[in-house]
């Protein structure tokens, strides 16, 4: 199977004054296209700055990240930024829509950062999968936590991604809600043939995906293929 | 890595800062208003400044009402004579200053007569009432008077006016007359008569201060240039002047140029003031966007993709803002011929220039960018990783980034003003004043803040204590609301601290020893009669000075007709030009100072005339003691040597004397006196004036009351126009004062709502809001009354040089009056957290 992400003894160290804290060590693991694989941990084990790492929103200390087969070391703050809007779609646990734009237009940045024509008809598809064909021009404000998150979706699927993270995606969801997310997030990765990369806490969420890594401390604990997988 | 398309992107860079902005609007309206009116002013007093030059020299024909004049303060020489008959003289007249007296009320007022013969004006008109009073006055001999003096005195056409030993009828009101100011007829309004007359009045006596002009019509061919090039100097070695009307417009135009440029500034520091304005919004909205940069950043939008969008806002912003500070400009300056009319010796048609109006636009662009470039830096350096984190960690403050910025913010006001003020110098110091005056309000910012948190009254209550740690609790707007309110207020009490030592300049000490009434051009053979008719009305003479005219003949070893035709000497001309009226006395008085030299009290017989000249003399003819004077004193050459230098203050409202001569000299010479007496009141000063005018109608009386009450009227005129300029800091102060106000409102909102719920009351958050507010407002407004008495005493001593005592006005009115206002703007900004419940605050505003 190819490989989409490659992580290779990579290393995170923060200096504050004289003081070096080290959050993530000798993490080295790979995800195969087209996978579901997910990242748990408990809180401060490094999970979010892993997730950052290997989306290239940060630099790491030491080792290598290799993403949709582009080495990230070899890659200047605004390639990466193309390499994202090419290949990489997002969903946080705190939505992150822009809140001066509606929900149409949020879905559409990042086709219309590639230049793309047809841009709103894409999006407009997109939000009716997630079922708010009705809420095209709402603005995020007037939108419940729920459809805030579907607009998400439908947002972190509009580029076609080759690899997709997710940050926590139900953290700020009730269960009902969160299921109902999730089951739409399976089943737009599933039409889309995305490579799946989740962050959560719950280990049932985990279980469903094919491969779990296990952080604690910024050190891997396990990287064991589910039931699933 | 391919890149994107560089049109789509430019379109989607377009969209995203329409998106992103509608959505703002509001916040952006704010940012818009300190841009609109600051460009407004700059603009309205730009196009002014255009109209004024360009009506100036439009109308140069009609403010002469001629097309040259030949003038002289003497007849004309045989010389001149020739020059003007060969010319072919169109019109010509004599003017003087003289006593008129008024027999239908007793009525006396100095006034300036203009004995006219010709059709004189030739351009432009004599604006009479009745209209036809102008073309009659000639033939029935009789006078055109002053409109506003007629009013004053309550005098109608048909009843007369008695000028010297002749009496005319009035024929009309004069309106107005070419080349004329308010002002200059105010001092001495003009009384028009027929030539014919002047002998009959016999008021052209020894000293009379007088004035020939003839006046001419160019034939189209000639070119006025070269005839001033020619004939000018043959004219100054004989006492006269020629001036053309394009001359004359120019030297007009400079004039007013200097009014335009401080109009100018005026504007441009409300302009400045605004920016204080747009960097505080600017750096408040941005803050708030950091998050939505972070997002697009993950999205895959680039550093300059991001940077780009709210760089698009602002120029969006400053355009919309420059265009419509300039439509609002255009309409402005409809008001500034009504504001400036006294000023203007003819109406000024407004026309619409390009000029003022790109510059606005400009201005507006450039001033926005600039100021927002700072906080729009924070987007470059935001880290993607901020999304995942969900921190709200300070802007990076680029250092290299913001010296750059700062450095093009000085530049660019140094530019400006230069290009304003066409010299580097006055560019420079202005420049360094502003960020001097910025620097002290941001430094006691700063200071105040860092003061509160090392001696926090931590044993104040709740109400007291959460109000000071308002002032510095991160996000704080404290350096920008006193930075808006302290500048405007420095500006406000600048200004009214200008106008207290213009006025206290002029002010009379109303007690005996201080004249109040000068009686000019008094004859020796009138002398001991004048005396004994002011002596019995139980006044004293206070001064009896003899006046002695004469004019420099020759300097050092160089004779004065030689000085003028050589090209190469740097002395002012006006030393060459001038009929001294010189005086003789022992002593000094008090207003004057020996610099240099002695004093000479008398001459010493078979020893040379040691004469005391003046430090302004000795500067602009580059004399030392020892050199050698002679005068023509009235066709008798005189040797004299300068034996002391003079500092005179002529700021004092008394006569004072660039020549003095020692006594024994020039006693015997032709000459005229000046005497001056104190009158305690009106009555007294208009019974003297009447007796003096019936007996003398030669003497000329001047109540320096009456000067008084003028210049005070001038001086309310032009403080009229500063407080015009003024307004447009203070609307910008306080619109910068709401959008600061407005920046934390989201936060203060918040928080008062969290108090709210836990139980505070309406009073305790009404307290904790106000309280912060005084604070605020009175530190800023003391620290702007502060820096206005460091910079009106420096005025005081460099350009004023007059003594300094500060009006208690500024800080009993000007204090609480602003502290008032911010207290006002900050108390409605919780308007809505007092009257409704948290929830629905919070849904709302958040």
């Amino acid at each position: 199977m190819t490989k989409i992400l490659k992580i290779h003894e990579l290393e995170k160290t923060y200096t504050s004054g004289s003081k070096k804290l080290t959050v993530l060590s000798n993490i080295s693991f790979e995800v195969e296209k087209g996978s579901i694989f997910s990242i748990v941990g408990p809180s401060g084990s490094g999970k979010t700055t892993l997730l950052g790492l290997c989306a290239g929103l940060d630099n790491p200390s030491a080792g290598s990240i290799e993403l949709c087969g582009s080495n990230l070391e070899n890659l200047n703050e605004d390639e990466r930024a193309q390499l994202r809007n090419k290949e990489v779609g997002f969903i946080f646990q705190n939505f992150q829509l822009l809140p001066t734009l509606t929900a149409l237009e949020n879905v559409i940045v990042p086709l219309e950062l590639q230049g793309e024509r047809n841009a709103a008809k894409v999006g407009m598809e997109l939000l009716q999968k997630v079922g708010l064909a009705d809420r095209f021009h709402h603005y995020p404000s007037q939108l419940s936590g729920g459809e805030q998150q579907r607009v998400a979706l439908a947002r972190a699927f509009s580029n076609k991604p080759s690899i997709l993270f997710a940050d926590e995606p139900t953290g700020n969801l009730d269960e009902e809600t969160g299921e109902k997310v999730i089951q739409l997030l399976f089943q737009l990765n599933k039409e889309a043939g995305t490579t799946l990369i989740i962050i959560t806490h719950d280990l049932d969420l985990a279980n469903r995906t094919q491969q779990i890594l296990r952080l604690k401390g910024g050190k891997i604990m396990s990287n064991e293929k589910t039931i699933a997988g | 890595m391919s890149k994107l398309p560089s049109k789509t992107s430019v379109k989607w860079l377009f969209k995203m800062a329409w998106r992103d902005g509608k959505a703002s609007i509001s916040r952006l309206m704010l940012f818009m208003a300190s841009i609109i009116l600051g460009i407004a002013a700059v603009v309205s007093i730009q196009l002014f400044s255009d109209n004024l030059k360009q009506n100036i020299k439009n109308q140069s024909k009609a403010l002469m009402g001629a097309d040259f004049i030949i003038d002289s303060r003497q007849l004309p020489t045989k010389k001149v004579q020739a020059i003007i008959d060969s010319l072919n003289v169109a019109a010509s007249e004599v003017n003087f200053v003289s006593m008129a007296a008024f027999p239908k009320n007793d009525g006396t007022k100095l006034v300036k007569v203009r004995a006219i013969e010709g059709n004189f004006p030739f351009y432009g008109t004599l604006d009479t009432e009745p209209v036809n009073a102008a073309s009659i006055y000639q033939e029935l001999g009789g006078a055109l008077v002053d409109a506003t003096l007629m009013l004053q005195f309550n005098i109608k056409p048909g009843d007369s006016i008695k000028l010297g030993k002749q009496t005319f009828p009035i024929i009309g009101a004069l309106k107005s007359i070419p080349g004329s100011t308010a002002f200059s007829s105010s001092v001495a309004p003009t009384v028009l008569i027929p030539f014919r007359f002047v002998d009959d009045t016999e008021l052209l006596q020894l000293g009379s201060r007088k004035e020939y002009q003839y006046f001419f019509i160019a034939p189209p061919t000639m070119d006025l240039d070269l005839l001033d090039k020619k004939i000018d100097p043959v004219l100054d070695d004989e006492n006269a002047d020629l001036d053309t009307h394009t001359s004359t417009s120019e030297r007009l135009g400079r004039r007013y140029d200097n009014v335009s440029r401080f109009l100018n500034l005026a504007a441009f520091i409300a302009l400045l003031l605004g920016c204080v304005g747009i960097a505080s919004s600017v750096h408040i909205y941005i803050k708030e966007k950091l998050q939505n940069v972070a997002v697009l950043k993950c999205l895959g939008a680039t550093r300059k993709q991001t940077f780009l969008i709210y760089l698009l806002q602002v120029v969006g912003i400053g355009l919309i803002g420059g265009v419509l500070g300039a439509v609002i400009g255009i309409g402005l300056q409809y008001a500034f011929p009504y504001i400036l009319q006294g000023f203007l010796p003819f109406d000024v048609q407004i026309a619409i220039t390009v000029q003022p109006l790109i510059i606005g636009i400009t201005l507006g662009v450039l001033m926005s960018v600039l100021f927002a470039l700072l906080p729009l830096l924070g987007t470059w350096y935001v880290s993607p990783l901020e999304v995942l984190r969900g921190t709200d960690e300070n802007l990076v403050k680029p250092r290299k980034a913001r010296l750059f910025t700062f450095a093009a913010i000085l530049l660019f006001v140094f530019l400006f003003s230069f290009w304003l003020l066409k010299d580097a110098i006055f560019g420079l110091v202005f420049t360094v004043g502003i960020l001097i005056t910025f620097s002290i309000m941001a430094g006691i910012a700063s200071l105040f803040m860092k003061a509160i948190k090392k001696y926090f009254p931590s044993n104040w209550g709740f109400t007291k204590r959460q109000s000071l740690l308002n002032l510095f609790r991160p996000n704080n707007q404290t350096m920008v609301l006193i930075l808006a309110i302290g500048l405007g207020t420095f500006l406000i009490s600048t200004l009214y601290f200008t106008k207290d030592i213009l006025l206290a300049k002029t002010s009379i000490e109303n007690n005996k020893d201080n004249a109040n009434i000068i009686l000019m051009d008094v004859q020796n053979t009138q002398k001991e009669a004048v005396i004994n008719t002011v002596l019995p009305k139980g006044l004293e003479i206070i001064d009896n000075i003899p006046i002695v005219t004469m004019r420099l003949h020759q300097i050092k070893d160089q004779l004065v007709n030689d000085i003028r035709k050589d090209t190469a000497s740097t002395m002012n001309q006006w030393i060459l030009n001038h009929e001294f009226r010189v005086t003789y006395r022992k002593s000094l008085l008090a207003s004057e100072e020996i610099l240099e030299g002695n004093w000479s009290s008398a001459v010493e017989e078979g020893k040379p005339i040691l004469i005391s000249i003046s430090d302004n003399i000795a500067r602009d003819a580059a004399l030392e003691i020892g050199d050698q004077l002679i005068f023509n004193v009235q066709g008798v050459l005189m040797e004299t040597i300068i034996g002391s230098i003079r500092k005179v203050d002529w700021g004092r409202m008394q006569l004072n004397f660039s020549v003095v001569f020692p006594t024994g000299v020039l006693e015997n010479a032709p000459q005229f006196n000046v005497l001056t007496t104190y009158v305690s009141d009106e009555a007294s000063s208009a019974d003297l004036q009447r007796d003096l005018v019936k007996k003398f109608p030669n003497i000329s009386v001047l109540d320096l009351r009456q000067v008084y009450t003028l210049i005070e009227d001038i001086l309310n005129k032009i403080s009229w126009i500063i407080n015009f300029m003024a307004f447009f800091s203070i609307l910008t102060g306080i619109i910068v004062l709401i959008g600061s106000v407005r920046n934390s409102k989201y936060q203060r909102i918040k928080e008062s709502v969290l108090l709210r719920t836990l139980g505070a009351k309406s009073k305790q958050i009404l307290q904790i809001t106000a309280l912060e507010y005084i604070y605020l407002g009175m530190l800023g407004s003391l620290v702007g009354i502060l820096l206005s008495l460091i910079s009106s005493q420096l005025l005081a001593v460099f350009l004023f040089k007059e003594p300094f005592i500060p009006s208690v006005v500024p800080f009993l009115v000007f204090l609480p009056g602003i502290t008032m206002l911010v207290l006002l703007i900050g108390l409605s900004n919780i308007r809505s957290v007092l009257k409704s419940p948290p929830l629905e605050v919070l849904r709302r505003e958040v």
